[in-house]
Parts: structure tokens; sequence; C-alpha cells
């Protein structure tokens, strides 16, 4: 668990916050720029300190005011990569990545190395690297401290479009293939709909809201936080097989319904986090016998609210998760749905979180 | 091609410069440090007095010398006393009064280039795990390292020009204190001794200039070489 009580004050800004993270997967700090995101990872990570609160991760106290008690940065160990890469212009990469002399070679070192796709880089000089280079060094630099808990400030952060998606990639990677809780700060909706699991919802120094992204995603009144979001609901599952023959990935849900997206690039077994957009959702009350759609799911129906003008917004219940589906007032009367029916979701397209789009 | 007289002058200015250098380069460079990334009481009083002999007649710091460090001084009586040294009229005096007229040009050159140090890098390397001396000595320093060599050769130049504080802490022994300055006073105040004046003034500009190539071709060097290391430790 990550405990991080904090009363801070700096000028006019107050920081107010009481966060309880669990020490695993991956947890998103999110806000606009100036709620007092940095102000935390600098708190966290022992660059600055706190008027008054206390900060624990698991069984070690960093500070505690009441007490008097500090940890210094240096024996924190969090692995911080910060908004600028902050490599260090007089070590080439190789010495950049061992500068904790934790791991400093071997296996871990190699598997590091490997899973960031750094090998050829590590003879460069830092200022030879391009923008996302430079990240995925300082990722794997953190990475090499062997800390407790990794931190990721904006790490996709002035990159272009092509740039970010790869980088974002190999850090859905990491999330995958290494044990480590990652707090990762952003302002960006897609990022952290992509990786995060857990969201920390950050205004004014205030925390709005603090809970599993999927259920805060469902309530209103963070609307004009998350309003990003709200075009789409996540879904996860597992990736079952892949059939060449149309390029595609076969994928189960919970309840062992299958699905097809176009081919994607995870092995079988894996769990992906699929992104599905409300008006991409059609609802048939029978299983149409014939149909584009490939992706014909059973769910039930959970509530129906307005929308705008002539649109209802239907929430459903699919597998145990849930997903929104827009569709029109008159379709809705017409299919005469209410909450508890048993409803076929019609699946226009998904997309895996983080990739496309 | 020097006379006797010359190489000696020459040979002494050198050795008092250069251990002027060697007692004033880690207080320097730690005097800088504490200037540039420090904020603690006293700091002004602290920047005041080390830009003191900057500013003050060197007469003077030879005299304050003479008070603090003489044979009867504050620490210049415990110094004899303890470990029987005496300070003033030896090359040793002249190499203090050399290193502290030089100390400040040192301390600025070296803060200047310690503050262009991205505090951003030394709060990356301490969460990596380094302590505030292994930051200050694996990053800190070798990026300043340029500057501090400008310093380090700005200080020895001033240190091997010092003439006030030199005459008045240490006098104008021949074969002891009396360095190329000091030297070519003592021939200019001897009629008939024009000639040698003018060889000893050429004789300190040559020593001038060569010392600015030498800290050009270090500077290069380093920077050169930095941009071109693996791990230092």
């Amino acid at each position: 668990m990550l405990e991080l009580r904090i009363d801070h004050r700096q000028g006019d800004f107050h920081l107010d916050v009481d966060i309880r993270a669990p020490e695993q997967g991956v947890t998103a700090l999110f806000g606009h720029s100036g709620s007092g995101k940095t102000s935390l990872l600098r708190m966290l990570a022992g660059l600055d300190r706190p008027d008054d609160g206390h900060i624990r991760l698991g069984e070690r106290t960093y500070v505690d005011t009441r007490q008097r008690l500090f940890v210094p940065p240096h024996r924190r160990r969090l692995g911080v990569v910060f908004q600028e890469a902050r490599l260090f212009p007089h070590y080439r990469v190789r010495g950049n990545l061992t500068y904790a002399r934790r791991l400093t070679g071997g296996e871990a070192f190699d598997r590091v190395v490997s899973l960031l796709g750094i090998e050829p880089l590590l003879a460069r000089m830092p200022d030879a690297l391009s923008g996302g280079e430079a990240r995925r060094v300082a990722i794997g630099r953190a990475l090499l401290a062997e800390p407790d808990m990794l931190l990721l400030d904006e790490p996709l952060t002035g990159l272009d479009g092509a740039r970010k998606r790869e980088l974002l990639d190999y850090i859905l990677r990491l999330t995958r293939e290494i044990e480590l809780p990652i707090l990762f700060i952003s302002h960006d909706t897609q990022e952290l709909m992509a990786i995060a699991e857990r969201l920390v919802l950050l205004d004014s120094g205030r925390v709005v809201a603090d809970g599993e992204l999927d259920e805060l995603l469902g309530r209103a009144e963070l609307a004009p936080w998350l309003g990003g979001f709200e075009a789409s609901t996540p879904i996860s599952a597992r990736v079952e097989a892949h059939d060449e023959r149309y390029h595609a990935t076969r994928l189960a849900l919970d309840d062992g319904q299958l699905m097809t997206l176009p081919r994607i690039d995870h092995a079988p077994g894996e769990r992906v986090r699929l992104r599905i957009r409300r008006r991409d959702v059609a609802l048939a009350r029978e299983m149409p016998s014939q149909s584009s759609f490939r992706n014909r799911l059973r769910a039930t129906v959970e509530q129906l609210d307005d929308g705008e003008p002539g649109m209802v917004e239907v929430s459903l219940r699919l597998a145990g998760q849930r997903l929104l589906s827009r569709i029109t007032l008159e379709a809705s009367e017409a299919l005469a749905l209410s909450p508890g029916d048993d409803v076929i979701a019609l699946i226009r397209s998904a997309s895996l979180a983080g990739s496309a789009g | 091609m020097l006379t006797e007289l010359e190489q000696q002058a020459l040979w002494i200015s050198l050795q008092v410069a250069g251990s002027a250098l060697a007692i004033i380069v880690v207080p320097g460079i730690l005097v800088a440090w504490l200037l540039a990334r420090h904020e603690f009481p006293g700091k002004a009083l602290l920047d005041g007095i080390v830009h003191l002999p900057l500013v003050l007649p060197p007469v003077v710091v030879g005299y304050l010398l003479l008070v603090v460090m003489g044979r009867r001084g504050v620490i210049g009586s415990w110094l004899l006393e303890t470990f029987g040294i005496s300070l003033p009229f030896t090359w040793q005096g002249a190499a203090l009064a050399g290193g502290v007229m030089a100390f400040p040009l040192l301390v600025r050159a070296v803060r200047l280039s310690l503050e262009a140090v991205d505090p951003k890098l030394e709060a990356a390397a301490r969460t990596l795990g380094a302590t505030r001396l292994r930051v200050f000595i694996t990053i800190t320093l070798p990026l300043a390292l340029p500057g501090v060599i400008t310093g380090g050769v700005l200080a020895f130049a001033r240190a091997l020009s010092e003439f006030g504080a030199t005459i008045t802490f240490a006098s104008n022994i021949p074969g002891e204190t009396r360095t190329l300055p000091l030297a070519l006073y003592s021939t200019i105040q001897t009629p008939g001794m024009e000639g040698a004046a003018a060889r000893l003034c050429a004789i300190s500009v040559a020593v001038a200039m060569a010392s600015l190539v030498v800290s050009e071709w270090l500077a290069r060097r380093t920077r050169r070489r930095m941009a071109g290391r693996d791990t230092g430790l």
C-alpha cells in the first residue's frame, strides 16, 4: 500500500491530499497542469519536504512530519522517470543505465535492456539519442536501480504521434512483464485509458476521486474531468488464438463469449484491454442470423438514461463488465428496452487500448 | 639564455604560484559549491569575505596576513609554538599571500560553472541512490570541469603576478621570496639596470601567455574527453 497524506502550502497553492494506492498494477495520477501532480511526485521522491503529513510505501515510512522523520531521496528506492529524460550528458547510455550501481550486469541487466530495445544504444552518448530513445534509456536506468515502485512523470509528453505510440507500447510491455507497482502521472486521457487500472483524480491540490478506472468512468459527476474518456468503455479480455487466414485475433471474455479483432500482436493467454466506443455498439433483441457484425455478444440491460435530445444511453452488463451503448430514442422504443432485458450487443469495431487512436 | 638571477626569480614564481593554487583549489571548490547550491545563514557574509581580496588594496591584505599569520599573530604564534613553522619572509608565506589574493577569482569562476549545471540532473542522480557527495563528484564537478580549469588558471596567473601582499607579508628576499614581479621592481629601483628590467618584463609576458595557452588547451581537452567517457565510478 502506498499512503500519501500531505498538507502543504506553497505560495497560493494548497496541496491537501490523502491517497492510498495498492502496491501493484498501474495507478494513474491524473489532473490538469497546476493540479499538484508534480508537487506530489517531488515529495514522494524526497526532493521536497511536505509541511505536514506522512508518506509510506509498504512497511517503510519515508516521511512522517510528526515524528520528524525524513528519508533522503537516495535511500527511498523509487525509480523516477522525469518528464525530460534527464540523462547524464557525460556518461554513455551504458554508464547512465548502471549509475545506480545495483544491477550493473548479468541477467537482470540484459533483460531490462532487451525489454526496452536499447541494446544498440549502449555505446552512444545521450545527445545522440532521439527523444523516444532517451526516455526508454531513462526508464531502463530507473528500473536498474531496483526500485520498490516506478514513478513515471508524463513520460510521453512532447513526443510526436508515432514515437508516442512506440514508447507507450514499450511501457505496456513493461507493465505486463515486470512485477512492479507503477505510479503514472499524466494529463492525457488517452494515455491513461491505455495503461491505468486505478485512477486518482487531482484538481487544485485536492483529490476529487480515487478508485478503479472503470468504476470512475461510470460516474456522471466526474464528467468535467474525465470527459475525454466518455466516448468509450474499456473491456478486458484474454487472447485465445490468432487466425492467420483472416488476419484476425480471437479473444475470450470472462464468460467464455468470443470476440474477433483485426490481428493484434499479443500472445495467446495474454490479457488485453479493449476500448469500445459507445456509438460502435448497436443492440438487437435476437441474434441476427446473417449480419456483417462479427461480434455479437449476449448482454443484459442495466440502466437506460436520457442522453442528448433523441438519444438514449444504455448501460449493459457484459461478462461481468460494463459496456455503454448509445442508440436513438426511436430505436430504444421500437425494441421496448427496459432494465433486466437480455439483448445482443453488436459491436462494429473495437480497438486495443493504447494502440490505434 | 637566462641569467642565474632570472632563472631563480622564474623558478620561485612558478613554485609560489603552483603552491598557492594547490592550497586554495579544494577550499575554493568547496566554498563555490556552498555559494552555488546552498542557502544558509551568513551566506552573504561568506560571499563578502571571499571577495575582500579583490577589492582591498593588496598591501592591506599583506598587513592583515602579518597580523593573523605573523610570528605574534593569532594563528601564526600557534603554528610557531606547535609545529615550529614561521611563514613571514619565506616562499611558503609568499604562496599563502598569492593564494589569498587568487582565491576570489577561483571561487567566482567555479561558482559560475557549478551554477550552470542543471539541478534537475542532480535530483535525478539522487533518486538513483547517490548521496550528495557522490552526486557532486560524479555529476556536478565533471560537468563543471571546464569552468574549474579556467578558474584554476586564472588563479595561478593571479598568484604569479602578486606583488603588494607578497612584499608586505613575505618581503623581497633574493632566492627566497623574490618572484618575477619583485625582481622587476628591484631592478627598476636600481640605476643602470634598465636592460635587466626589460628582460624580466619580457619573461613575465611570456609566462602569462604560456599559462593562457595551457588553459585553453586543457579546457578543450576536457570537453573532448567528457564527450567520450564511460562510467567514471
